[in-house]
């Protein structure tokens, strides 16, 4: 029979001196905490943002070497925290998008993502075989998420070398830990929620995630789930590490669709659910309201003398608060359900912004555009370009040109990993200095590749998707952004460690691409077979006949009078007319 | 005399009474299934196989509903419907034209999705040659006392089923993945459902031993779809997984419906074509396999205050292993 054995925690257990039964029993202050936010922001076209954070920090060390394995999980997940210490990831990111972030009607989202499914890890660095681990890491998150994120192999894996350095702590200097790929085609949908929603510790059941109802969510023009797991510092001297764990939701409703035309929104209108008590197990659980852009115009309900500044990407945004730790918060009903009302559309034009799209005609050839917008009236500031294409488009890198204001503009550091059929994709990365109020476009030339006819998927007729490029940017800032390292800031403003007062980073991501590329009928075969068989048939039965057929003269047969007659004389027994 | 008549029987109830509960013990371990797994699999994609797809998520919520949970379903699924931009109500996914019942709701787990529902990946599901670094909730674990449900359903014709409008399988590998399987005791018994064209041309060529077969139509007869949505503007569902739904709806963990109530579902009345089933390789007779034993997750508990001799150790490990479940690792 096997035994079970036990292990003990790694709580640790106060014991007096000298006394055997553990009657005092303390255990050590918890070592995680959880906190929650909602932050609504109303968008100068009528919709609606609204940006869930959930972040678990846990003081502990997943990957230190000759300590015996955590086995005991509070409030971070077990499943996220045995794949963190079994494949010893540094940092992990992954997002899972449906729709696409207008950012000239929206402006830029607290976190970005592109369309698709985007998946980023920086493994520690004494993993000794990354590529092994990092395919065996997709397989296990396709099994935790419930998307085929299986389907991420080393043709669409990249190792970007200045694009995407770590968020938290981590030896940023060498990016062979480093891997990035995204499936532009996957979708998100209930299954992709059910399990993230199951991460939280409070699950749906209570705090904020109880709004999150998928008929609702899925009804909006941007639906973004995601999962960052970084190292950060506990605090300003950075003495003391911890993991952290944010799962954000991004979503925009519709005006039109969810919002019935009119500029007004209540909790009940989006989630079809009003908050009836914050996470019981969250040390914080607020919701702001962005109410910057028109103050006087603005008609915010039920009202709170709460508010708060904060200077997040590069703009200092004042928000209503409301604790949902407290209980005044919900009232008489015990049911919270805000109710925004406002008129006027003032809005920060973004200073960042890119499109991308495909240009040329016919299935051979083409050329991929990225135009990059630089909309600061006096400042020039230089953007880093990412493009991963697959390798069935061949890029020529040597039509590549980047021209600003119809003038050349050579870029100051290129990274150019050239694609390998079926092995891996293209790698484009360049730094570029946009000049102020201008329009950047960068064009390259490619020619369709033809596939083997095993490799198309059974809808060819869809086209071939190129994943988004991300431009990130360090953008100067109309507002001096704060250094200073404080606990309790909101969740929104500190995802982005903030270097320096003068600008904030940003990453954009353009468009994905949809690409046909040169397919053959597949029903060609049977064409081709009934085609064959006809002209066989034909050719070969006429030619058999020619050869074997004889040919006998026949008597034509005689009128219906004599045939008569000739069966009186036949009865008869007498001979027979001619 | 009669006193040595009455003075044997004082003697002998005791006796027999723990013989009773002995004989009930011996067929509590020695007959039936111990966990319950389904596997359910559409196979067709774009928008207007919508009902492919709501017959697949209507079975997995009443399987779901019946107990079996999500770690022991396989639920592929060849395209995504409840959130592809043609629904004009995103994550949900119908099954009758008034909109009634979201089959989709709001906790469901798809283990194999879009392009990942292959031939070659389902039959590698079935027999569990899977490659090593497969996550387990894409995997089924059964051993030799688990009970099978298997449900196909899509586009198909005499001998085959088609997936994806780009490869088939047949029935011959089918079956043969089957053999397989009971080979490898990776099933104790298995009932298998498919709603198609000519759905009894796939159960035709089984061989294996304890399988039970059930088709919507006969060789040569086609499947038909039940109604059409006009918001929705495309077909909902199939006719026969419509009427096993509301079959289904009716079953609850404690109903002792077998599976002849199973075979009458459907007639030609009401579903044009000729349902069909098989049962000769089934050793058990139909009328005593209850639904749930498929459906659902029924665990036999039977609370007893008596002791049970477990007496040699051969018997000891049989009943015990009988009893343990699949641990849950990473």
């Amino acid at each position: 029979m096997n035994e079970r054995q036990w292990q003990s925690t790694d709580v640790e257990v106060n014991r007096s001196d000298g006394t055997k039964n553990s009657e005092t029993f303390t255990p050590a202050p918890a070592k995680d905490q959880f906190q929650e936010e909602l932050v609504i922001r109303p968008l100068h076209s009528g919709d609606i943002y609204a940006s869930f954070q959930f972040r678990t920090l846990w003081d502990t060390d997943f990957l230190q070497e000759g300590q015996k394995k955590v086995s005991h999980y509070r409030l971070f997940p077990k499943s996220l925290g045995q794949v963190l210490s079994k494949f010893s990831v540094q940092e992990l990111h992954i997002s899972f998008t449906q729709g696409f972030w207008r950012t000239m009607q929206w402006g830029q989202p607290f976190i970005p993502s592109p369309p698709g499914a985007e998946l980023w890890v920086w493994f520690h660095h004494t993993v000794s075989d990354v590529d092994g681990n990092w395919k065996e890491l997709t397989n296990v998150l396709s099994g935790i998420f419930c998307a085929s994120l299986n389907f991420i192999d080393m043709t669409n894996t990249v190792q970007p070398s200045a694009s995407f350095k770590p968020l938290g702590l981590g030896n940023a200097t060498d990016h062979r830990f480093l891997r990035y790929a995204t499936l532009p085609r996957e979708i998100v949908c209930t299954e992709n929620l059910t399990p993230w929603k199951k991460l939280l510790p409070c699950g749906s059941k209570a705090g904020l995630a109880v709004l999150m109802k998928s008929e609702k969510l899925f009804h909006s023009s941007f639906h973004s789930q995601a999962v960052h797991i970084r190292p950060i510092c506990q605090d300003e001297q950075c003495t003391s590490k911890a993991w952290e764990l944010r799962q954000t939701l991004n979503v925009v409703f519709d005006h039109y669709t969810s919002g019935q035309g009119k500029k007004e929104w209540s909790l009940f209108k989006m989630f079809s659910r009003t908050l009836t008590e914050a996470c019981p197990l969250a040390s914080s659980s607020k919701v702001y309201v962005d109410i910057t852009d028109n103050p006087e115009l603005f008609e915010l309900s039920p009202a709170t003398p709460l508010l708060s500044q904060a200077v997040v990407l590069g703009d200092r945004r004042t928000y209503s608060v409301y604790d949902l730790t407290r209980a005044e918060t919900f009232g008489q009903l015990r049911s919270f359900n805000l109710l925004l009302r406002w008129k006027g559309d003032n809005m920060l034009r973004p200073l960042l912004h890119a499109e991308r799209y495909v240009a040329g005609f016919g299935l051979q050839t083409g050329e991929i555009h990225t135009v990059i917008y630089n909309n600061h009236p006096y400042r020039a500031f230089p953007v880093l370009l990412m493009d991963s294409v697959p390798w069935y488009l061949q890029l020529y890198i040597h039509t590549l040109t980047v021209t600003s204001k119809s003038r050349d503009n050579k870029p100051s550091y290129i990274h150019y990993q050239p694609a390998k059929d079926r092995h891996r994709p293209h790698l484009l990365e360049m730094l570029i200095q946009l000049p102020p109020h201008s329009m950047t476009e960068v064009t390259v030339q490619f020619e369709r590749a033809l596939l083997k006819w095993t490799e198309y998927t059974p809808d060819p007729n869809h086209g071939f998707y190129v994943g988004s490029s991300v431009i990130s940017a360090l953008v100067p800032s109309m507002v001096a952004m704060s250094t200073n390292f404080t606990q309790d800031q909101p969740l929104f403003s500190s995802f982005v460690p903030v270097k320096e007062e003068s600008s904030y980073f940003v990453r954009v991501y353009t468009e994905p691409l949809l690409v046909n590329l040169p397919t053959p009928d597949f029903s060609m075969p049977y064409n081709v077979i009934c085609l064959t068989c006809t002209v066989v048939a034909v050719g070969y039965g006429s030619f058999y006949n020619l050869l074997t057929r004889t040919f006998q003269v026949d008597e034509p047969s005689p009128p219906l009078a004599k045939r008569l007659a000739n069966f009186i004389r036949r009865i008869r027994g007498v001979p027979l007319l001619a | 005399m009669r006193i040595f008549a009455f003075i044997h029987l004082l003697v002998s109830i005791p006796h027999g009474y723990s013989n009773y509960v002995e004989t009930k013990a011996g067929q509590f371990f020695s007959s039936g299934h111990t966990n319950n797994w389904a596997v359910l699999v559409c196979t067709s994609r774009f928008w207007f196989n919508y009902r492919h797809v709501a017959n697949t998520l209507s079975v997995y919520r009443s399987v779901k509903r019946l107990g079996i949970p999500d770690s022991h379903i396989v639920l592929m699924l060849a395209d995504d419907m409840a959130c592809n931009y043609r629904n004009p109500k995103p994550a949900t996914v119908f099954s009758h034209k008034n909109m009634e019942l979201n089959v989709y709701g709001d906790d469901v787990e798809v283990d194999y999705r879009g392009y990942e529902v292959t031939v070659e990946n389902f039959l590698r599901v079935l027999t569990g040659r899977l490659p090593p670094s497969t996550p387990r909730s894409k995997r089924l674990l059964s051993d030799d006392r688990s009970n099978i449900l298997i449900y196909l359903t899509g586009h198909g014709g005499n001998g085959f089923l088609k997936f994806q409008d780009s490869e088939e399988i047949s029935n011959m590998e089918l079956a043969d993945a089957f053999e397989q399987m009971w080979q490898k005791r990776r099933y104790n018994e298995l009932l298998f459902i498919i709603d198609t064209c000519q759905g009894a041309s796939m159960y035709e060529r089984f061989y294996s031993p304890n399988l039970m077969a059930l088709a919507s139509s006969q060789v040569g007869e086609d499947s038909l779809s039940h109604q059409p949505d006009l918001a929705i503007g495309v077909h909902l569902m199939d006719k026969y997984t419509f009427y096993l739904l509301e079959f289904l709806e009716e079953v609850h963990p404690a109903s002792q419906a077998n599976m002849n109530d199973l075979f009458k579902v459907c007639p030609q009345s009401q579903c044009v074509s000729t349902p069909g089933h098989r049962t000769d390789l089934f050793q058990r007779d139909p009328g005593s396999v209850l639904i749930t034993d498929f459906f659902g997750s029924v665990r036999k508990v039977e609370i007893t205050k008596d002791t049970i001799n477990l007496t040699s150790p051969v018997d000891r490990k049989k009943y015990i292993t009988g009893f343990l479940c699949c641990q849950t690792n990473l």
